[in-house]
């Protein structure tokens, strides 16, 4: 079986996750693998988030805003 | 249709056209799109693409709700024919039989602002457009840049689909031209926009070649200047001072030539990919026939007909503008108008404000704090939207099984009002204490569920949405595995979340309903009048003897209204108005507080200290006068300012009478090193100076040394009046600055003229140079007392250029005239009464309510390093030192949580997880993180 990354995205409320509403609206296609964690500003993520998403087994984490 | 009464009584007449389907029942899925047979040219993608004949004008419109185009609907214009939509709509939302319906409404003010359209050079063909494939409008241009586009962002040739690589942006299309089609008028924004378009596309398109040909640019507004000079020197966009003779195809495949003359006076011909044509505005047909029904009255040009101390006031009673009904304009100004007309409009209302307000009730809450989990999980079909890509009885099924989860339900729609009702009932019946709606995004739909549980007896924060259709469904529609293992990850990780959630409260504001007002110039009082007004109480500062500032030096605003008259007759309203304190020869020395609460100290000349407790701040301490150090200026006495040359012509100077010749001086200090900006007033200063001289004694030789005429919008008329009394226009540019030398004559000023190619000596008797304007003394400390933001070149930076072009960035202050920026008068005024409309939105109201996300402290892990305070943008946070019993020393962060905003910087900053946003807490989104991986 080939290789399925798992990536967490934190996204902002105001930019990235509405952007992400947006590619919805606009039946944009891309690979399932990514997980989207809504966050009010991309300000809000510590980077001991980032290290526990590696950590519980996350190939990619992607902070967006 | 109709608007018939008068001010505070009046009866509109409204013609709602049919939309042929039901707003309520419209779940904007777009299958009905989908499978319409037919295409039209989309005019939102100005003709660059194609729409169906049932669409949504564009994928951000509000409400995202389907329509259909009756003069393309096959089955509206035969009825049986076809009906694709009918049969796709899982809503079944279509309704051909909706016929139009008239309304009635009774209203005390009226507010026109149906906009602009931009001229069609198809009719005229100029350019070769219509003809040639790749000349095409700003407004095309602009679709194709866009990512939501025909060409979804790609830059390509609309004859071939090739990539472009050489662009040219002709400017002054369909402005500033009496010729071509009348518009003698500068449409103000085509300079900026073309800057713009020129950047982006260089930007998308590595290697890109863009010229921008041009008269004059027009860059006057804030920030407009500079971004003008990266264009230039960063980006490099070329600018040509030239107006284009004309476009010609080269050869058949496409490409374009141009002949023109370049600065060296050198006959150029050169090739283009894509030619765009700045097309000007206009005032749409639709609201010229607006102003007849209503019965306003339109400039020569078409334009809403203001004055300049009523910017936002037609010539009805009652009946206000804004935007560029009443003239080009840019969208901050429109931004800043469509404020001012609330104001006014809210003037007349305010005997009866609230009068129609409901209030909506809901349930005691339950306290749920004692009991265990017990979480409910609704999985929406939304119609096909989500059923038909994901299989949502796996989904459902799933939940079941997570911890917590004591209930699951599946509906069709979970947002219609049935399911709401639904929800309420299961919610009491099951005793569930949190909810989450796996469906489409919080960001249009959380709102109504947090009603929805209210409405339950629960805390509308117990609730969470999994976002199974906008970024799931809709984006895996070829998988419906993948998206079904993806829709039971998301509703895992909600439920994760929502699980170590609890009640939030929201926080209630008291509001003190007095305004400060800091300034008495010509904002200073509009702002104080209009609030007062409105009914609130205005504190009006004043630092110097007089009230009037800047305006008290001016004669006449560009349109020729007497300035002294209309100033004398806003100082007599202060002084006489009973709401309205002034406090003379006074300034702020201390300030404390936040929105709805500030506590501002004020000290006098004669040393009295006063504390005035105020709800809502409003900047308006205006600009001074630069006083120059170039061409002479303080060693002769024929060297003066235009503000002094203006008093010199009112006392009627000896100087003046007996000068013959008179050379003004722009950019003296602006556009410059020191300050790099325009003062946007000084050429229309000039402009008029120089007709009122020349309609005096028309024997006199006047000559302005300009750099850029920017006589914007309808101002272009004085720049033509003043060149049909002859009055000489020379251009130079800031590496050729003009010389001035004196001889015993008078002076000499040299100057490179670039339609002759060489240096042009003028004898002059008078030289006025037009100073530039800049930030008053003290701003800085006053900026630092408010804890606002000065920009890069000391006036005082608004929250957003565009979208809150009158707000500080904190809540409760507000900025307007000049100490935002240079600007004219009526600007100052727009801008004035949109800082009192936006401060009246607290006033009107003794408490306001603020949502629950918000930051909280962790006094057991916070050990008050304070590396969050720094962060804070809204200065929420404060370091408290406490010292016990045992004389130790505590230190504790506090937080304001009406600044806060709930943005969490402090809580990705804090090392100890001592401080954390409720509802968005390290543990719910480290909770998340692991569900999103558990499987």
């Amino acid at each position: 079986m080939s290789f399925e990354p798992k990536i967490i995205a934190f996204c902002c409320n105001w930019c990235s996750y509405a952007a992400a509403d947006l590619a919805g609206t606009s039946r944009m296609q891309y690979p399932s693998n990514v997980r989207i964690v809504r966050v009010m500003c991309s300000g809000m993520v510590h980077p001991e988030l980032v290290l526990r998403a590696f950590n519980q087994g996350a190939d990619g984490v992607m902070v967006l805003g | 249709m109709n608007v018939t009464g008068e001010v505070g009584n009046f009866t509109i007449t409204v013609k709602e056209h049919p939309r042929y389907v039901d707003m309520s029942k419209c779940i904007a899925c777009g299958e009905c799109a989908v499978k319409c047979p037919k295409k039209v040219n989309d005019s939102y993608n100005a003709g660059t693409g194609k729409r169906k004949a049932i669409y949504v004008k564009y994928p951000q419109a509000v409400p995202l709700k389907y329509q259909i185009d009756a003069d393309n609907c096959i089955w509206l214009k035969k009825p049986g024919r076809c009906g694709a939509c009918v049969k796709a709509c899982p809503a079944d939302a279509i309704n051909f039989d909706a016929v139009e319906h008239i309304h009635e409404i009774e209203v005390g003010s009226v507010i026109l602002s149906p906009g602009t359209s931009f001229f069609d050079p198809s009719d005229s063909g100029v350019y070769g457009y219509g003809e040639y494939p790749n000349v095409v409008t700003a407004m095309q241009l602009e679709r194709y840049l866009s990512a939501s586009g025909p060409t979804e962002g790609h830059l390509v040739r609309p004859s071939d689909g090739k990539p472009v690589r050489k662009m040219a942006f002709l400017q002054c299309v369909g402005s500033r031209d009496r010729n071509l089609c009348g518009n003698e008028y500068c449409s103000s924004v085509c300079c900026m926009y073309a800057v713009k378009e020129a950047v982006i596309a260089k930007d998308h398109v590595p290697g890109l070649e863009a010229s921008v040909f041009y008269m004059d640019m027009r860059t006057h507004g804030k920030g407009f200047d500079e971004y003008y000079q990266r264009a230039k020197n960063e980006s490099g966009v070329r600018f040509v001072r030239c107006r284009v003779n004309g476009v010609e195809p080269e050869g058949d495949n496409g490409d374009l030539r141009l002949h023109y003359v370049n600065e060296k006076g050198q006959q150029i011909e050169d090739y283009f990919d894509l030619v765009v044509l700045s097309v000007g505005l206009e005032t749409p047909k639709p609201a010229m026939e607006l102003a007849e029904r209503v019965g306003i009255r339109l400039t020569s040009h078409n334009f809403a007909a203001v004055s300049d101390f009523a910017p936002v006031s037609t010539s009805r009673d009652g009946v206000f503008t804004c935007g560029t009904f009443s003239g080009p304009k840019d969208i901050p100004q429109s931004v800043v108008e469509g404020s001012a007309a609330a104001a006014v409009a809210a003037k007349v209302l305010s005997p009866v404000r609230h009068e129609l307000a409901r209030k909506k009730t809901f349930p005691a809450e339950r306290d749920i704090m004692a009991e265990e989990l017990r979480i409910g999980v609704f999985v929406c079909h939304c119609g096909s939207n989500i059923a038909g890509y994901v299989d949502v009885e796996a989904v459902a099924d799933y939940s079941a099984t997570l911890p917590g989860v004591v209930h699951v339900e599946r509906n069709l729609f979970t947002c219609s009002q049935d399911t709401q009702d639904l929800m309420v009932r299961i919610i009491q019946e099951n005793k569930l204490n949190r909810v989450v709606v796996a469906a489409c995004t919080p960001r249009t739909h959380e709102q109504l569920f947090h009603e929805t549980i209210r409405a339950a007896g629960l805390n509308e924060y117990l609730f969470e949405m999994a976002n199974i259709r906008n970024q799931n469904s809709w984006v895996h529609t070829g998988d419906k595995a993948a998206a079904t293992q993806k829709a039971n990850d998301l509703t895992r990780m909600a439920v994760a979340k929502i699980s170590w959630q609890g009640p939030l409260e929201n926080v209630v504001v008291p509001i003190t309903r007095r305004a400060l007002v800091i300034g008495g110039g010509i904002s200073g009082m509009a702002v104080a009048l209009n609030l007062a007004s409105q009914g609130f109480p205005v504190d009006l500062i004043e630092r110097s003897k007089v009230l009037g500032g800047n305006g008290l030096h001016l004669h006449n605003t560009w349109s020729g209204e007497n300035v002294p008259l209309r100033v004398a007759k806003m100082v007599d309203q202060i002084i006489w108005h009973d709401l309205v304190t002034v406090h003379m020869e006074s300034e702020v020395i201390e300030a404390e507080g936040y929105v709805g609460n500030f506590r501002s100290i004020i000290k006098s000349r004669n040393g009295s200290e006063l504390t005035i407790d105020h709800g809502v701040t409003v900047v308006t301490t205006g600009a001074k006068r630069f006083l120059p150090d170039e061409y002479g200026y303080q060693k002769y006495r024929e060297v003066v300012s235009a503000l002094e040359f203006d008093k010199l012509c009112e006392i009627n100077d000896k100087h003046v009478r007996k000068s013959k010749s008179f050379v003004f001086i722009q950019c003296v200090g602006s556009r410059d090193s020191d300050h790099n900006y325009c003062s946007k007033v000084c050429c229309t200063h000039s402009v008029q100076s120089a007709i009122a001289l020349k309609e005096e004694d028309s024997s006199r030789s006047v000559y302005i040394l300009y750099r850029d005429m920017r006589t914007y919008g309808q101002r272009e008329l004085l720049y033509r009046k003043a060149r049909e009394l002859g009055v000489v226009f020379v251009n130079y540019e800031i590496h050729g600055k003009p010389k001035v030398d004196k001889d015993e004559d008078g002076f000499i000023v040299e100057v490179w003229d670039h339609v002759l190619h060489r240096p042009l000596l003028i004898h002059a008797d008078m030289i006025i140079l037009a100073a530039a304007i800049i930030p008053s003394s003290g701003v800085k400390k006053l900026a630092q007392l408010y804890k606002v933001s000065l920009d890069g070149q000391g006036f005082f930076q608004e929250a957003h250029a565009k979208l809150r072009p009158v707000d500080f960035a904190t809540d409760g202050l507000f900025v307007a005239g000049m100490a935002h920026y240079p600007k004219p008068v009526e600007e100052s005024i727009a801008q004035a009464l949109a800082a009192s409309a936006r401060a009246a939105t607290l006033l009107s109201r003794d408490k306001m309510t603020l949502d629950g996300i918000k930051a909280e402290v962790d006094p057991e892990f916070c050990d008050g390093c304070a590396l969050c305070v720094d962060v804070c943008p809204y200065h929420a946070i404060t370091l408290l030192e406490k010292t016990d019993d045992k004389g130790d020393v505590h230190k504790l962060i506090s937080i304001n949580k009406a600044h806060c905003k709930g943005c969490g910087l402090c809580q990705g900053t804090c090392p100890k997880r001592g401080v954390s946003v409720a509802g968005f807490s390290l543990k719910q989104l480290e909770s998340q993180v692991e569900a999103a991986l558990a499987v």
